[in-house]
C-alpha cells in the first residue's frame, strides 16, 4: 500500500533534483502550457512529432517536487513513443492517480511511473502529479494552455475525484 | 451572566495554564498519521472549545425556532438567544449599540454587504477607493466588481520589503476623488499588524469612511471599535473558536442607516405590498431571511469563552509563541520568514530553500503538523515578494512551545529529505 512517505521516494527526489529532458526544443511542432492556479505551478512543454511519434520532447517550469518529478518522468517514458501509446499512458496514469486503476492489480503500460501511486490518498496533490499529463494530452490535441481548473480541459479531474 | 466555562472557574485570575486550555478542546487529542496533531493552521480557520460545542447542542436539543415570528415560547426562547449573542458580540468589541452589530455568514459577506449597501449608493463613475498590497482577495474582489459597475477606481497603498504597509504613500493617495478606504487589520499571509487608528484617522479627517477587514485581529487581540473610531469591522465567527457559516458586520449606526439594503426577503421588511416594500430598521434591515441562528448564539458562547480567558492573555501567549518560532527559524540555514514586520500577530509564512511550499505541507502533515501552504487567497502579496506561494504557521493560544519545537523538527526534516 502507498503512503505518503513511500511518495517522496528516491527516485521522485532524484527526478525533482535533476530533471530530465528539461529545457526547450527548437522548432517543435506541438507545445502547450499547464498551470495549476491553485499552488502557481506551472508548466510549458513542447514536442517534435515525427509522423505520429514523439521525437523530441521538453518542458520546463516552475512547480512542486510531485510535479516536476511527474514531468520528467513522463518526457522521458514517452520519448520515442507513438501518440497513441502516450495518450494510452496519459489515461493510465490518471486512473492512476485518482484511484480509478488498481496498478496491483490491473493491467497497465506504467512501469515505475507506479511510484505516484501514492498521490490518491492526497486528493490536493493528485493535481500536482497529473498536471504535466494533462499539459501533454493538451499538447497533442494543439490546446494552447490548459489549467487543471479549466472546465473544457476533457482531462479535467475535480478535487474527491478520486 | 457569562458563563465561565469549567475548565478555567477554578484557575487563578492571573494564570495562562495552555494545558488546561487544550483539555477544552477536544480535537486536540486528535492523532494524525499515527501522530499526535499539531495543529498550526488556526489563520485559516481555528478549533471549538468543549462550551461551545455543548452550547450548540443545548440550543438544538431544547431552544431551537424560528425567530423574530411566532408568539409560541420556542419561538421567543430562541429569538432572545439571539439577540442575546448580539449583545454579547457588541459588547465584544465594545460597540456602542447592539442593533451596530449585523450578523452576516462572515468576512466575506460583511464586505460584499458594505460594497452593496454603501458603495453601490454612495460611490460613482471617476471616484476612488484605496486599498492596501497585503488585502485578502475578499477586500479586493468585491471593490473591483463594484468599480467595473459604476467607472470607480481602485487605489493601492503600497507595503515595503518588511510586509508593512508605507503609511505616507497611503496618504498620498487621498485626493478630492477619495470615497472609501479597506484595510486589514491583521494581514493573514503575513502577520503584519497595520497602523489603522492612524490610517483611520486620517481618512476621517479628509472626510473619507474605513472598513477594516479583522478577520486576523478579532481573534488573538482586543478589539474597540469605538477606540478605533472604524465605520465599518468584519470578522469571520469560525476563526475564533466559533462554528463556519457566521461572521459579523459592525457598522456605525448613523451609516447603517443610510445604507440601502444588500438582500431582500423576510424579517428585513416593516411592510410589504406589491406598490412599495418599507424596510425594517437597523440591524434587521441586512439580516433578510432565517439567520444561521444556531451558529449565532454558538459564536455569542464563543466570544464568552475568549472573554473569559483573557484577550490580552491570549495575545501574550501568542506572541510568545511567534517569539519562539522566530527566533529558531531566524537560526535555520535555508528557511526565510516572509513578512518581518515590527509589528506582528502570530502568523509566520516561510520559505525552505528549494523546496515548494506543497511538498513542505505534505512532508509537515506526515509528522502530524497541519499548516497552510499555497497562496493564501492574497496573490497580490505573493507577486510583492514574486513568489508564487509561502508555507504559513499561524498559532492559537492553545498552541504551546512544544509544538513550535515539533514544526522546527518537521522542517528539519524537510530539508533532509531534500537535501
Amino acid at each position: 500500500m502507498a503512503d505518503t512517505k513511500s511518495l517522496y521516494q528516491e527516485v521522485i527526489l532524484d527526478h525533482n533534483r535533476k530533471p530530465r529532458n528539461y529545457g526547450t526544443l527548437d522548432n517543435a511542432s506541438h507545445r502547450a502550457e499547464g498551470h495549476n492556479p491553485l499552488c502557481g505551478d506551472h508548466l510549458s512543454l513542447m514536442l517534435n512529432l515525427d509522423g505520429e511519434r514523439v521525437e523530441g520532447i521538453a518542458f520546463h517550469g516552475e512547480s512542486c517536487a510531485i510535479c516536476k518529478a511527474s514531468a520528467s518522468m513522463m518526457t522521458a517514458t514517452v520519448k520515442g513513443k507513438t501518440r497513441q501509446d502516450a495518450e494510452t499512458l496519459i489515461q493510465e496514469f490518471r486512473d492512476m492517480a485518482t484511484g480509478k486503476l488498481d496498478w496491483q492489480k490491473q493491467p497497465h503500460h506504467l512501469g515505475r511511473l507506479t511510484v505516484f501511486a501514492g498521490v490518491r490518498d492526497l486528493p490536493t496533490r493528485v493535481k500536482c502529479a497529473i498536471l504535466p499529463w494533462h499539459t501533454l494530452h493538451a499538447a497533442f490535441n494543439a490546446v494552447a494552455s490548459t489549467s487543471t481548473e479549466a472546465a473544457d480541459d476533457p482531462m479535467h479531474a475535480p478535487i474527491g475525484d478520486a | 451572566m457569562t458563563a465561565i466555562p469549567t475548565a478555567l472557574k477554578s484557575r487563578p485570575a492571573a494564570a495562562f495554564d495552555v494545558e488546561r486550555i487544550r483539555a477544552d478542546f477536544p480535537i486536540l487529542k486528535l492523532r494524525v498519521g499515527g501522530k499526535p496533531l499539531v495543529y498550526l493552521d488556526n489563520a485559516a480557520s481555528s478549533q471549538m472549545p468543549q462550551p461551545v460545542i455543548d452550547r450548540l447542542v443545548r440550543y438544538q436539543a431544547t431552544q431551537h425556532a424560528n425567530i423574530h415570528r411566532a408568539v409560541h415560547t420556542l419561538s421567543e426562547t430562541a429569538t432572545s438567544e439571539y439577540e442575546e449573542a448580539r449583545r454579547k458580540l457588541a459588547r465584544f468589541i465594545n460597540a456602542r449599540e447592539e442593533r451596530e452589530v449585523i450578523f452576516t455568514s462572515g468576512t466575506t459577506e460583511s464586505i460584499n454587504l458594505v460594497m452593496h449597501g454603501y458603495g453601490r449608493k454612495f460611490i460613482g463613475a471617476g471616484d476612488e477607493i484605496i486599498l492596501t498590497t497585503l488585502e485578502h482577495h475578499s477586500n479586493i474582489v468585491p471593490w473591483q466588481m463594484l468599480c467595473e459597475e459604476k467607472g470607480a477606481k481602485i487605489r493601492v497603498a503600497p507595503i515595503n520589503d518588511a510586509g508593512e504597509l508605507l503609511v505616507e504613500e497611503y496618504e498620498k493617495l487621498f485626493n478630492e476623488r477619495t470615497r472609501f478606504i479597506g484595510v486589514m487589520h491583521v494581514s493573514n499571509a503575513l502577520g503584519t499588524i497595520n497602523p489603522i487608528r492612524h490610517m483611520i484617522a486620517f481618512a476621517h479627517a479628509r472626510g473619507v469612511p474605513v472598513l477594516i477587514d479583522g478577520a486576523q485581529a478579532a481573534p488573538h487581540m482586543q478589539v474597540d471599535v469605538q477606540d478605533l473610531d472604524c465605520d465599518f469591522y468584519a470578522f469571520s465567527g469560525h476563526k475564533l473558536c466559533g462554528p463556519t457559516g457566521i461572521g459579523i458586520l459592525f457598522g456605525k449606526a448613523a451609516a447603517l442607516e443610510r445604507m440601502q439594503p444588500f438582500k431582500g426577503g423576510g424579517d428585513m421588511i416593516l411592510s410589504v405590498t406589491f406598490e412599495k416594500t418599507t424596510y425594517n430598521t437597523i440591524p434587521h434591515k441586512f439580516e433578510a431571511g432565517t439567520p444561521p441562528i444556531a451558529a449565532a448564539i454558538g459564536l455569542g458562547a464563543a466570544v464568552d469563552y475568549l472573554s473569559a480567558v483573557g484577550m490580552d492573555k491570549i495575545a501574550a501567549h501568542e506572541l510568545d509563541l511567534l517569539n519562539h518560532a522566530t527566533e529558531q527559524l531566524n537560526r535555520m540555514p535555508g528557511v526565510r520568514i516572509i513578512g518581518t514586520a515590527e509589528k506582528k500577530a502570530a502568523v509566520l509564512s516561510f520559505q525552505v530553500e528549494g523546496v515548494h511550499p506543497h511538498d513542505v505541507g505534505t512532508l509537515l502533515n506526515q509528522d502530524g503538523v497541519a499548516v497552510r501552504t499555497g497562496h493564501h487567497c492574497a496573490q497580490p502579496v505573493m507577486q510583492r515578494f514574486g513568489i508564487p506561494a509561502t508555507s504559513r504557521a499561524s498559532f492559537a493560544f492553545y498552541n504551546t512551545r512544544a509544538e513550535v519545537d515539533a514544526l522546527i523538527a518537521g522542517i528539519r526534516n524537510v530539508q533532509k529529505v531534500f537535501s
